[in-house]
C-alpha cells in the first residue's frame, strides 16, 4: 500500500527502511517531510497579521483523495524509473511541529528519487482534496491556497525528466 | 436518479452543509450549469457564484465548468487546495 491518509502519526525511519527492505537494487531513497509551522510570515496572513497558529485541522474528500494520490504516483512512476514510493498525509487536529506529510521514493540513482519525490510533493500540493484551517487567538482561518504552488507544479507539465 | 452534491472546506462552512441530493432539472447538463443552478438560490448559496477560483470533480475526479453532469453522478464543489 503505497498511500495512506490518516489521522497516525508515522515513523520516517521505518518508512524509509521499507522501501528497500529486502532488495539489493535501490541506490537512493529520497524523502521528504512536511510540518505545522507555528508562525505565518505577514505576506501570508495579511498585512499587520501575526497571529500565531495554535493548532491546525486538515479536512480532506475520502475517496478522491486517495485517487488523487495515487493517480499522482503512477504518473511519477511513468515518468522516472523508480522502484518504490510511499506517500503518507495525515488528517484531522494537529499541532505545531507535528508532522503532516510524508513522501519517499526508491530508485536505483539519486536524480531519479530526488525528481520524483519533488514532483509529486508539487502534484500533491494543487490536486489532491486537502484544505488547512489554522486556529488562532483570532479565530479559525482557512489558509489560501498560494500562485506559487501552482507555479511548481506548473514547471513539471510538458516536461520529460 | 438524483445527483450527489459535496461541498467541503471553507465553502462547507458558508452553506451550512457538507452535502445534498438534487434532482437535474432539465437543461442543467454541465458542472458549471449546476453551480449557476445552485447559486441562484441565493444567501447563502451565492457563495457558490462568488468563492474564488472554486474548483469542482465528478465522480472524484477534477473537471472544469464544461465537464457532463449525469444522474447518479457524484459532484463536488470546493476551494482550491491546500493540503501538503
Amino acid at each position: 500500500m503505497s498511500v495512506s491518509v490518516r489521522e497516525a502519526d508515522f515513523d520516517a525511519g521505518a518508512e524509509i527502511a521499507a522501501l528497500s527492505a529486502g532488495r539489493d537494487d535501490v541506490g537512493a531513497v529520497a524523502s521528504f517531510v512536511g510540518l505545522v509551522r507555528a508562525d505565518k510570515a505577514a505576506a501570508e496572513v495579511g498585512a499587520g497579521a501575526t497571529a500565531a497558529v495554535q493548532a491546525m485541522t486538515l479536512e480532506h474528500y475520502p475517496g478522491m483523495t486517495e485517487k488523487a494520490l495515487e493517480a499522482i504516483v503512477v504518473e511519477a512512476r511513468g515518468r522516472w524509473d523508480i522502484y518504490g514510493v510511499r506517500v503518507i498525509h495525515r488528517v484531522g487536529k494537529l499541532q505545531p511541529g507535528d508532522r503532516i506529510v510524508f513522501v519517499a521514493v526508491a530508485s536505483a540513482h539519486r536524480g531519479e528519487a530526488f525528481a520524483a519525490c519533488e514532483f509529486i510533493m508539487d502534484y500533491l500540493k494543487t490536486r489532491a482534496p486537502f484544505w488547512k484551517k489554522e486556529d488562532t487567538a483570532e479565530g479559525g482561518r482557512w489558509v489560501d491556497a498560494r500562485e506559487s504552488d501552482d507555479h511548481a507544479a506548473g514547471r513539471w507539465e510538458g516536461a520529460q525528466k | 436518479m438524483n445527483v450527489k452534491i459535496l461541498f467541503f472546506a471553507g465553502l462547507r462552512e458558508a452553506l451550512g452543509t457538507g452535502s445534498e441530493s438534487v434532482t437535474l432539472p432539465a437543461g442543467v447538463g454541465t458542472v458549471g450549469a449546476l453551480r449557476d443552478h445552485l447559486a441562484a438560490r441565493g444567501a447563502p448559496w451565492s457563495a457558490l457564484a462568488t468563492t474564488k477560483n472554486l474548483r469542482s470533480a465528478v465522480n472524484q475526479q477534477m473537471v472544469g465548468p464544461d465537464a457532463a453532469v449525469k444522474p447518479g453522478d457524484e459532484v463536488a464543489f470546493f476551494p482550491p487546495v491546500t493540503g501538503g
